[in-house]
């Protein structure tokens, strides 16, 4: 067991705290959190400055654009950006961390020479049509249809929870294309234009207030069918790809940034004179304990990862998705949603002013217990993978 | 950054389990509980093995491993519910003669608590007192203030009919317990005591791990068995997720116990501590749950775990403390 860098890795950390420490002062300030526009220029051309400072797609093979760097590196990488308040891929995410590494990983040349890059440039936004109104959680029941008409596919259907639908050129989609197969067979995965005639995107009005996801309505799409990611009717291994992904590293900056706003909550309470409730004080350590751990965890996950390719499970057991992953997710959707609950105890009634940033992120964190599969679901895969429960209803 | 076990590690973790799985099985355990002073032939053999003498160099006949390698083995300990002062065992094997061979055997007290409870009082051959040197309570102010206080606290022994005891019904029966009056303070012992008390509460943060990690596999493997509305029990969701809750609780305290005894750091060793004694405690109650009436008789192992569990939370920091020191180290 090993916690400390390899010189590299100090050295990758060194050089890119410098080039943070240059590029990050110039950088104007984020726009409003509901002013999606305005947030797809920002997070597109904070992208384009990782890119044309080296450090794009970092994680991504080389052969894909990448930098090919290792999770470790990645690990840092994430670490250090976060520590220096950059911004997060915000509205690239889905083509940086999903789309992208599942066509580097599926895509034929063609479909990755087309895709890629402007992914990395930053360039292109993707979006996520993966659920349904009737299909949420149980992913295998979509019901979005796909039928051959020559050489394209006329898709009819709806999706729902589409993160960036309103702002995004590409749509990663699930559609039937057997309807008489068995439900985890029969589906496949394409890349559908967002600016096909027959695409409506109605935005939803979250909680929190901001239209960050959205109803997707597909009426007689054509997509060609060479935009199809692997084989006709494979496409739930493919899928099971790209979740492998969603829940394998997309929330480790968020632990240091919770770290930090833990740091800050513990000032504030000194400052307004709640630290003296022992109660509140006792509620702070044990938050401390808990996310220090679940930097740990990320830390022993990502050493896993490092060593998976060596004993040739590079995308785990039949690309069923890590189920560390899976143990993380339910521990740290939990506990982000206590640190803001603490927060709410800290600001007393500042908790009620909806433009706070702690209380924006109280309303937000709400949704983490749910998204990329629900913490009933979640403990449903560790229960019958891990620990080996039989299947039931 | 290698954060996984090496092929070494993991050799020595696998072999204690089968050490402790050949020499102290079921039938034993339940031997145990009708007497559960330290089996001296066990203790030995276990000393035979390195147990005790992991961490002295080996110029000195000791096995020359670390503290990460100690947190394994006692992981095991943990596992296996083997019961007897191998915290202090293990701490003291190059202070108390005849310790690290398994011959003689030694407790270990913390003065500061209130009352001061010796476990096993009789079977062990010497008690060492630890007092002072706190590092909980009271706000960290940095590494000077720390540095300070690492110089505080005395250690005396003593030989175990020397020192002065009232009985004290122990709630885990694997723990004879006794509440000390007094302990002769005339032979003093150079020990480094907040290093003592920090790494006490690492190992036994590492036996509540293995306890948390056994009482898992327990209630999984249990629901997988046992059937009931003509299904296994671990079919049914209630039941799964109550599974994979305790699964994320050990994996979570692994994470932290491991990490700790690589930094050795307080503020790391006090979160470990913190974790792995609820993985232990709500793991070894869940598993009773899962268990069912079953689970609530004396035959089944698992209040055994759920006793020990107690114990430990209650030794070298408990919650409270832990949650403190932890609060405190935010604002330093």
């Amino acid at each position: 067991m090993d916690l400390t860098c390899t010189p590299e890795e100090e050295e990758f950390r060194a050089r890119l705290r410098r080039w943070l420490g240059e590029v990050l002062p110039r950088l104007p300030a984020p726009p409003a959190a509901t002013d999606w526009p305005g947030r797809r220029a920002y997070d597109t051309a904070w992208q384009r400055m990782l890119y044309d400072a080296g450090y794009a797609g970092l994680h991504w093979p080389r052969d894909a654009g990448g930098q090919g760097a290792t999770p470790a590196q990645h690990l840092i990488f994430l670490e250090e950006t976060e520590r220096a308040g950059a911004p997060y891929v915000g509205a690239n995410f889905v083509g940086l961390l999903h789309a992208g590494p599942t066509l580097a990983a599926e895509g034929t040349a063609e479909q990755r020479a087309r895709w890629l890059p402007p992914i990395l440039r930053g360039e292109e936004i993707w979006c996520q049509g993966f659920s349904e109104p009737d299909a949420g959680s149980d992913l295998a029941a979509l019901r979005t249809r796909a039928v051959r008409d020559g050489d394209t596919y006329v898709i009819n259907g709806a999706k729902i929870w589409t993160s960036h639908a309103e702002v995004a050129d590409w749509c990663e989609l699930l559609v039937r294309t057997d309807p008489a197969a068995p439900k985890h067979r029969g589906i496949s995965w394409l890349a559908m234009p967002m600016d096909a005639p027959g695409v409506t995107v109605r935005p939803l009005r979250t909680l929190a207030g901001s239209t960050e996801f959205a109803e997707v309505f597909l009426d007689d799409v054509r997509v060609p069918a060479g935009n199809r990611v692997g084989a006709e009717n494979d496409g739930w291994r493919v899928t099971m790809v790209t979740l492998s992904f969603e829940r394998g590293t997309a929330f480790v900056g968020e632990v240091v940034a919770c770290r930090r706003v833990l740091g800050a909550l513990a000032r504030a309470a000194r400052a307004n004179g709640r630290w003296d409730d022992a109660v509140l004080r006792r509620r702070l350590g044990r938050l401390h304990a808990e996310f220090t751990a679940l930097w740990r965890l990320t830390q022993w996950n990502v050493s896993e990862a490092m060593r998976a390719p060596a004993r040739g499970g590079q995308r785990g057991s039949g690309g069923v998705p890590g189920t560390g992953g899976s143990v993380f997710k339910l521990r740290y959707s939990h506990a982000r949603q206590e640190l803001y609950d603490t927060a709410a105890e800290v600001l007393g009634a500042g908790a009620l002013d909806a433009d706070h940033e702690w209380v924006a992120d109280r309303l937000s964190s709400l949704s983490y217990t749910i998204a990329a599969g629900t913490s009933q679901i979640q403990q449903n895969i560790v229960a019958e993978r891990i620990l080996g429960l039989p299947k039931g209803r | 950054m290698d954060f996984q076990l090496t092929d070494e590690q993991r050799a020595l973790k696998d072999g204690t389990r089968e050490l402790l799985a050949g020499r102290f099985g079921r039938d034993r355990l339940r031997a145990a509980v009708e007497d559960p002073g330290p089996d001296r032939a066990l203790w030995r053999e276990l000393g035979a093995a390195g147990f005790f003498a992991l961490r002295l160099p080996e110029k000195g006949g000791g096995v020359g491993l670390g503290l990460p390698e100690a947190v394994l083995v006692l992981e095991e300990a943990g596992r296996a519910l083997l019961p007897g002062p191998l915290v202090a065992c293990q701490l003291l094997a190059g202070v108390v003669d005849g310790v690290a061979t398994g011959e003689k055997t030694v407790g270990l007290c913390e003065g500061a608590r209130e009352p001061v409870l010796w476990e096993h009082p009789a079977g062990c051959d010497e008690l060492i007192l630890v007092e002072g040197g706190e590092e909980g309570g009271g706000e960290v102010e940095g590494d000077e203030e720390e540095g300070a206080r690492e110089r505080t606290g005395g250690a005396y022994r003593s030989a175990s009919d020397r020192v002065s005891c009232a009985p004290f019904a122990s709630v885990d029966p694997l723990t004879p317990l006794a509440r000390v009056l007094d302990l002769p303070r005339t032979d003093p012992v150079a020990l480094d005591v907040p290093r003592l008390r920090r790494e006490a509460a690492l190992l036994t943060a590492a036996q509540q791990l293995g306890s948390a990690v056994r009482t898992v596999e327990m209630a999984a493997g249990h629901a997988r068995e046992r059937e009931q509305f003509g299904a296994p029990i671990g079919s049914f969701q209630a039941v799964k997720q109550l599974c994979a809750q305790m699964l994320v609780r050990a994996e979570m305290a692994r994470s932290a116990v491991y990490a700790a005894s690589i930094t050795e750091s307080v503020l790391d060793i006090t979160g470990a501590k913190l974790l792995a004694d609820e993985a232990a405690v709500r793991n070894a109650r869940d598993c009773l749950q899962v268990h069912g009436g079953m689970g609530f008789t004396w035959e089944a192992d698992v209040h055994l775990h759920l006793k020990r569990a107690w114990l430990r939370a209650e030794c070298w920091g408990a919650a409270g403390e832990a949650e403190e020191l932890l609060a405190a180290g935010l604002i330093a």
